[in-house]
C-alpha cells in the first residue's frame, strides 16, 4: 500500500515536470532562433508567446535542427523540382518569371495581407500565378505540390520574425479572426482559446498542448508523415471538438490564420517545422 | 409481424430516451449547479460508468482527468483537477450535476456540457441534436465517481 502510494507521488511530479514548455535552444543549421519572446500588445491574457517547438519532445526537436535530418525537406526538394517545371497553357514554370526563390525572403513573415481589398495567404498567391501566368490548374490547398511549394518559398524566411500587418486595411479581417479563436464551437463547446490560451502547457491526454503557434508551417507531423498546412491543421482541431469544420481557403480560416501569425509576432518563421 | 413492430417499436423508444422515466436534457432541474433527481428510473452501475469514464469515445474523461483508480491506462491528462477522493469533496447531486453540464456550476468552465442536446455551435452532423453521454451513462458515470474515496 505504502509502496502504491509512493508511485502515485511519483506519477504526479512526472506530471509536474512536463507542465510547461521547456528551456531549449533552438538553433537550426547553426542559427538560433527565437522560440520565446514577450507577447505583442494586443494579447491580453499572455505575457510570454512561445513556439510550439519547446513543447515538443527532445527526439522531435532534435529532428528540426538539421536539414539533413528533417524529414519536411523530401518535400522542399520536391517543390524545387516543381519550381523548373513548366505547367499549363502559357507553357511556363515558376522560374520563368522568377530568377530565384530566395527573392521571396521576408514574404512568409507578412503573410497573411491584404491586396485589393482581399486577404491573401501564400496559398492565394501560388494560385493566382499558376491561373494568371501559367494558364495552369491551381493547385488544391492543402495537396502535396501545394504544401511542398509553400515550404520551400516559406523556407527562404527560416529564422526572420513574424511581422503581420493589423491595422488599416486588415484590422476588419483581423477582427474577425479574434472572434472565431474565442468563440465555443462543437457539440463539446471548446474555442481555440480553451486550450492554446488557458490550457497550454499542459497535458491533455498524452498531448502537450501548446500555444497554438503559427510560425512553424507548413509543419511536418510524424503522426501523418506529410506537410500539413495551416488551414489542415484548423480542420483538425474542429473535428476533434466535434464542430464543422470552416472550409479550407475560406474568408472565416483566412482571417483566423491572420489573428494567429499576430498572436505570434517576434517569433521565427521555422519553416519547415517538425511536430507529432 | 405485430410482435416484431412493437418490440421495434420499443427499442426506438429505449434509444431516443422517450421513455417516461428519462429526464429529457432541456428538463433537468439545476439548483446551484447540482442536480438532485436522478435522470432515470434505473440507479447507477460504477463498472458500467467507469467503461464510460475510459472510453475515448464517450467520457473521455482520463483526457482531462488523473484517476489512480484506471492507473493501467497511461496518460492521464491535466487539464482539470485529479479525481481521486472526487467522492469525499463533492455531494451525488453536485457530481450529477457537474456531468450533466458543469458550466451551471462553473461559468466559462472548459469542460464539456455531457447532457445537453442544443445550444452548442456548428456541431458535425452526426452528433447535431444529441448529448455526449446518454442519461444513463451520466447516472453511470456519477454512480462510478462515487466510488472513488481515496485521496
Amino acid at each position: 500500500m505504502i509502496s502504491g502510494r509512493f508511485l502515485i507521488v511519483l506519477a504526479i511530479a512526472a506530471a509536474g515536470a512536463a507542465t510547461a514548455q521547456d528551456d531549449n535552444v533552438l538553433v537550426v543549421e547553426g542559427a538560433q532562433l527565437v522560440t520565446e519572446t514577450r507577447a505583442p500588445a494586443h494579447i491580453e491574457h499572455v505575457g510570454t508567446i512561445y513556439s510550439g517547438w519547446r513543447f515538443r519532445s527532445g527526439e522531435t526537436q532534435v529532428l528540426q535542427t538539421d536539414d539533413f535530418e528533417n524529414p519536411a525537406m523530401i518535400f522542399v526538394d520536391q517543390a524545387m523540382d516543381l519550381w523548373d517545371k513548366v505547367d499549363g497553357e502559357a507553357g511556363k514554370a515558376c522560374a520563368s518569371c522568377h530568377e530565384n526563390v530566395a527573392q521571396f525572403a521576408g514574404l512568409r513573415t507578412r503573410l497573411p495581407r491584404v491586396k485589393n481589398g482581399e486577404l491573401v495567404t501564400m496559398e492565394n498567391l501560388i494560385n493566382a500565378c499558376r491561373t494568371g501566368r501559367m494558364k495552369a490548374v491551381p493547385w488544391k490547398w492543402s495537396e502535396g505540390k501545394m504544401t511542398a511549394m509553400t515550404a520551400l518559398i516559406g523556407l527562404q524566411s527560416r529564422g526572420m520574425p513574424i511581422n503581420v500587418a493589423i491595422d488599416g486595411p486588415a484590422a476588419s479581417f483581423w477582427e474577425k479572426g479574434r472572434e472565431i479563436y474565442y468563440t465555443p464551437v462543437g457539440q463539446l463547446q471548446m474555442a481555440c482559446a480553451n486550450c492554446h490560451e488557458d490550457n497550454y502547457g499542459l497535458m491533455i491526454r498524452a498531448d502537450h498542448l501548446s500555444q497554438g503557434q503559427s510560425n512553424g508551417f507548413p509543419t511536418y507531423r510524424l503522426k501523418n508523415a506529410k506537410l500539413n498546412s495551416i488551414h489542415g491543421r484548423f480542420r483538425g482541431c474542429m473535428k476533434n471538438i466535434r464542430a464543422i469544420p470552416y472550409k479550407e481557403g475560406s474568408d472565416e480560416f483566412k482571417a483566423l490564420e491572420l489573428y494567429l501569425a499576430s498572436r505570434g509576432q517576434g517569433l521565427s518563421v521555422e519553416t519547415p517545422s517538425v511536430r507529432n | 409481424m405485430r410482435t416484431h413492430l412493437v418490440l421495434g417499436l420499443a427499442a426506438t423508444l429505449v434509444t431516443t430516451g422517450v421513455l417516461a422515466d428519462v429526464v429529457a436534457p432541456g428538463d433537468v432541474v439545476f439548483v446551484e449547479g447540482a442536480v438532485e433527481a436522478p435522470l432515470t428510473g434505473v440507479r447507477g452501475d460504477p463498472k458500467a460508468g467507469r467503461a464510460v469514464f475510459a472510453n475515448r469515445k464517450q467520457g473521455n474523461c482520463l483526457a482531462c482527468h488523473v484517476n489512480g483508480d484506471l492507473a493501467e491506462l497511461g496518460f492521464h491528462g491535466e487539464v482539470g483537477p485529479a479525481l481521486d477522493g472526487v467522492a469525499r469533496r463533492w455531494s451525488q447531486a453536485e457530481l450529477r450535476g457537474i456531468v450533466t453540464n458543469s458550466k451551471m456550476m462553473f461559468e466559462g468552465t472548459i469542460m464539456p456540457a455531457f447532457y445537453i442536446d442544443s445550444g452548442y455551435g456548428r456541431p458535425l452532423e452526426s452528433f447535431a441534436g444529441k448529448s455526449i453521454l446518454t442519461a444513463q451513462q451520466v447516472e453511470d458515470v456519477v454512480a462510478y465517481l462515487l466510488t472513488l474515496k481515496e485521496e
